[in-house]
């Protein structure tokens, strides 16, 4: 992970310079990819890190994108709708944390799964308070008094702080001793507890937090397209960002850059065969679980290793995730 | 009261389909700990090649059966198991899991785009005319469902408890490791699952054509609640699958018939969690202690 | 004061009877030893009393504090640790990172692990202890690249981290070669020397005859005899409950 820094560093500057070069279409498409980025760290601190299914991380987004909506509506500051979103998607990451300290993968899948649908039917129901299938339309983006952030290249700058926030937190979070203890999880749930783990603090822990980065990215994603309806938080949505978080990388730091970005943009340069796109995508998929099972995060590491035997002579095996 | 049994009956009709779905996704888990995320599209496929032998090839309705049987086992059951299975079982469960998702989005989009995004009507197999048990009104086709679906799955009750084949099938789905020190070739018997799962699904789907009409993405409902049913009733068992299939296929109906038809899915998943909460292993379910 | 004691510990599995009443002390500074055939309950008892498994009844007390059916990782915290006959490590994790494991949760509150970042005490420690155990030249290699010697040492190292009252080993020497298991004998006794008390479980009769000033023999959940390796060598129970009629 700790090599992870400079690459970082660098994508930093390449974000902060590319809004001038590129048109508004590919600006939404790279701040689209921030949100992604953000929901993918998410999922990939809950499941590849600490190895919980979550097949319900639509529904904290949506959490975090009706908050937002919901309170713009009535004119209350774009921030406090996030940070009440991000709590409540907290909350909720916690309430999931309990079944998942009681039963084994499969069941966790189902109870993460019916959640989500929960979530979409009372979404889809609860008409006066979001709009029911219509949603609600032109959601407001954030204002700093005289500075305000409607503009769509503004508002990139703006989802980029937010990006860089998680993106920090996130590495602080697993360099640091929770880290630890949630590889531990997934490695040997049952050693880890017999070295004091605690399995209930950590995997309790470990939902809140991804659903609170979910809550964010939800946050972030409602004002990028000013208009939200149930059909963006159905179960397809989750699997799409399980769909990132494995084909990056499960587990690895790397992953859910590299996972965001072939999801978006892969779709971009299909354009123009807009059914074929999915196809093509299931197909990768497949074939990429067959050849490269743990991500694509893998081809990085090959190129970082090529780098690295031309500059210097090789120090250490290993590495830490 | 007349009313609520005739929805009962209704829902028992359609639960059995469920049912058979459920049993072969919960064979899968036994003996060879899949997860099968495209359980909905192994019913869809052969839904399709039913439409393309019963209704455009015009072949006699057994006999488009029987094709649809064999184009199923063969592509569903031995090509998904030698092609995809065997590789990535040794990956643990997450990556099949993941390949599994991605075959059913293969092959939902590309019936969707390679054949028609439109819902194809099927002819009703059994007649719809209506019979009446004294104040009870039940049509031919629920009656003839619930009997199909009762014969196929007493074949495989007879099957796994009655043949040798079925016993290695319960050793492989007991103890791996043991079964196969015990001279059982488990990879053969995977296959056999597979093959059997598949024979299953298009049973389903040939039942399921006339009700549903067939469209690309009927599978993700249908999965759905393959895999719920397999969870309310018990995923190790068979008859908890069978028990989980019929409860989705009632509740579903009454639910519609008496609750506002957009929370119909909200009380099949309220039972849902009540079960993960208070018997996780399923109402017929045996419990997993840990290994 | 006994350091644990174990009063009519019971476990059932379905309709199997795994562990009957078994009722034992350990002393503070003892090497006990803990033998019996395949299927007597003895890996079992160890999983009862370190919290990997509920047991169906009895009680188990620790320095006087009832820890009966508590979490592994509360009888951790408490001063107990073990290792495992089938090695249980984390295979993608460094050697070092596995100690720090094995440290980190012993100290501090859930927030504070969040917070700290200092780990050079826990480092030290780690280090130290891989050296003891010679194997600190392999800190940086993943688990699972270490042989299975190796593997071993790594497993002891792990349970020697939180400097535990109370050290339980699951046939440490399974699988061992000769010289190893001179080697971990006599790093056993050392620590045992230095205060720390041993439980063993071990199928090497020389092994546990020659470490362990007393032994328990366990038989299809039961406890059948107890005494010096002496004793215990002649007792016609134990030679029937190893050998049958």
């Amino acid at each position: 992970m700790a090599r992870a820094r400079w690459p970082l560093l660098a994508a930093l500057a390449l974000c902060l310079l590319l809004p001038l070069v590129l048109d508004q279409y590919k600006l939404y498409v790279l701040s689209l990819t921030l949100v992604y980025v953000i929901l993918a760290i998410g999922l990939n601190l809950t499941l590849g890190y600490a190895g919980q299914i979550s097949l319900c991380h639509a529904a904290f987004m949506a959490l975090g994108s009706y908050a937002v909506a919901i309170l713009g509506q009535h004119r209350v500051p774009f921030e406090v709708g996030l940070v009440l979103g991000v709590a409540l998607a907290f909350t909720w990451g916690l309430v999931l944390g309990f079944p998942a300290l009681k039963v084994k993968h499969h069941y966790l899948a189902m109870v993460t799964l019916g959640f989500n649908i929960i979530v979409f039917l009372v979404l889809r129901n609860w008409e006066s308070l979001t709009g029911g299938s219509f949603g609600i339309s032109n959601v407001a983006r954030p204002v700093w008094g005289p500075v305000s952030f409607k503009s769509d290249r503004a508002f990139y700058f703006y989802i980029l702080g937010w990006t860089a926030v998680v993106v920090a937190s996130a590495y602080w979070i697993l360099h640091s001793r929770w880290g630890r203890a949630f590889r531990a999880i997934r490695e040997n749930e049952m050693r880890a507890e017999v070295v004091g783990v605690s399995l209930r603090n950590y995997k309790l822990m470990a939902f809140a937090i991804g659903a609170a980065y979910a809550g964010t990215g939800g946050a972030l994603f409602a004002p990028l397209l000013g208009y939200i309806d149930p059909g963006a938080y159905t179960l397809d949505r989750s699997i799409q960002f399980l769909m990132m978080v494995v084909l990056g990388g499960l587990g690895r730091f790397e992953g859910p850059f590299i996972g965001a970005l072939v999801v978006t943009i892969l779709p971009e340069v299909l354009r123009g065969s807009e059914g074929l796109y999915l196809i093509i995508y299931a197909l990768a998929v497949i074939i990429m679980m067959l050849f490269m099972p743990k991500g694509l995060v893998g081809l990085w590491d090959l190129a970082w290793r090529f780098s690295r035997s031309r500059s210097s002579p090789s120090t250490s095996s290993a590495s830490l995730r | 009261m007349a009313d609520f049994v005739q929805l009962c009956i209704a829902g028992v009709s359609i639960g059995a389909i469920y049912a058979m779905a459920a049993i072969g996704f919960v064979l899968l888990w036994q003996t060879s700990n899949t997860i099968n995320f495209a359980q909905g599209e192994f019913v869809v496929l052969p839904a399709f090649a039913m439409v393309l032998f019963f209704v455009i090839l015009k072949f006699p309705f057994v006999a488009a059966m029987l094709a649809t049987v064999i184009v199923s086992t063969l592509l569903l059951g031995v090509g998904v198991k030698e092609l995809l299975v065997t590789r990535l079982l040794k990956m643990g469960v997450l990556p099949l899991v993941i390949a599994t998702i991605g075959l059913s989005l293969l092959i939902r989009y590309s019936l969707q785009q390679f054949w028609t995004p439109l819902a194809l009507p099927f002819p009703a197999i059994f007649s719809r005319e209506p019979i009446f048990l004294g104040t009870i009104v039940v049509s031919l086709e629920e009656i003839g469902n619930i009997l199909f679906a009762a014969v196929v799955i007493a074949l495989l009750q007879l099957f796994i408890t009655r043949t040798k084949l079925g016993w290695a099938m319960q050793a492989v789905a007991q103890n791996r490791a043991l079964a196969s020190v015990l001279g059982i070739n488990v990879a053969r018997l995977v296959t056999i699952t597979f093959v059997l799962n598949a024979a299953l699904t298009a049973m389903a789907a040939i039942l399921i054509a006339p009700v549903y009409l067939v469209k690309y993405d009927i599978g993700v409902g249908l999965g759905l609640k393959a895999f719920y049913a397999a969870i309310i009733g018990g995923f190790n068992q068979i008859r908890g699958a069978l028990l989980g299939g019929l409860l989705v296929g009632v509740v579903e109906t009454l639910s519609a018939a008496y609750i506002s038809s957009h929370f119909r899915d909200a009380f099949a998943l309220i039972i849902l969690i009540a079960v993960l909460l208070l018997k996780p292993e399923g109402i017929w379910g045996v419990k997993e202690e840990w290994a | 004061m006994a350091l644990l004691e174990i009063e009519k510990l019971t476990k059932h599995f379905f309709r199997l009877s795994a562990l009957s009443g078994v009722s034992l002390s350990v002393e503070p500074g003892e090497l006990l030893g803990v033998i019996g055939p395949n299927g007597s309950g003895k890996t079992t008892l160890f999983n009862c009393v370190t919290g990997v498994l509920p047991p169906s009844g009895g009680h188990v007390r620790f320095r006087g504090e009832d820890i009966t059916g508590r979490t592994a990782d509360a009888v951790y915290q408490r001063g107990i640790a073990r290792t495992f006959q089938l090695i249980q490590l984390f295979p993608e994790m460094t050697v070092l990172e596995n100690m720090l494991v094995a440290a980190q949760e012993k100290t501090g509150t859930l927030l504070s692990r969040l917070l700290r970042r200092e780990e050079t005490q826990e480092t030290a420690r780690a280090r130290e202890l891989l050296e003891f155990l010679g194997i600190a030249r392999l800190q940086d290699n993943l688990a699972s690249n270490l042989s299975y010697g190796q593997q071993k040492l790594l497993d002891f190292g792990m349970a020697l981290m939180s400097d535990p009252q109370l050290i339980l080993l699951d046939e440490p020497m399974a699988g061992v070669n000769p010289t190893m298991i001179k080697n971990l004998m006599g790093h056993i006794r050392e620590l045992n020397g230095r205060g720390y008390t041993f439980v063993v479980i071990e199928h090497n009769m020389e092994v546990v005859m020659s470490l362990c000033r007393r032994i328990i023999v366990l038989s299809q959940g039961e406890r059948i005899a107890e005494g010096t390796p002496a004793e215990i060598a002649d007792n016609p129970l134990v030679l029937d409950a190893y050998f049958g009629r």
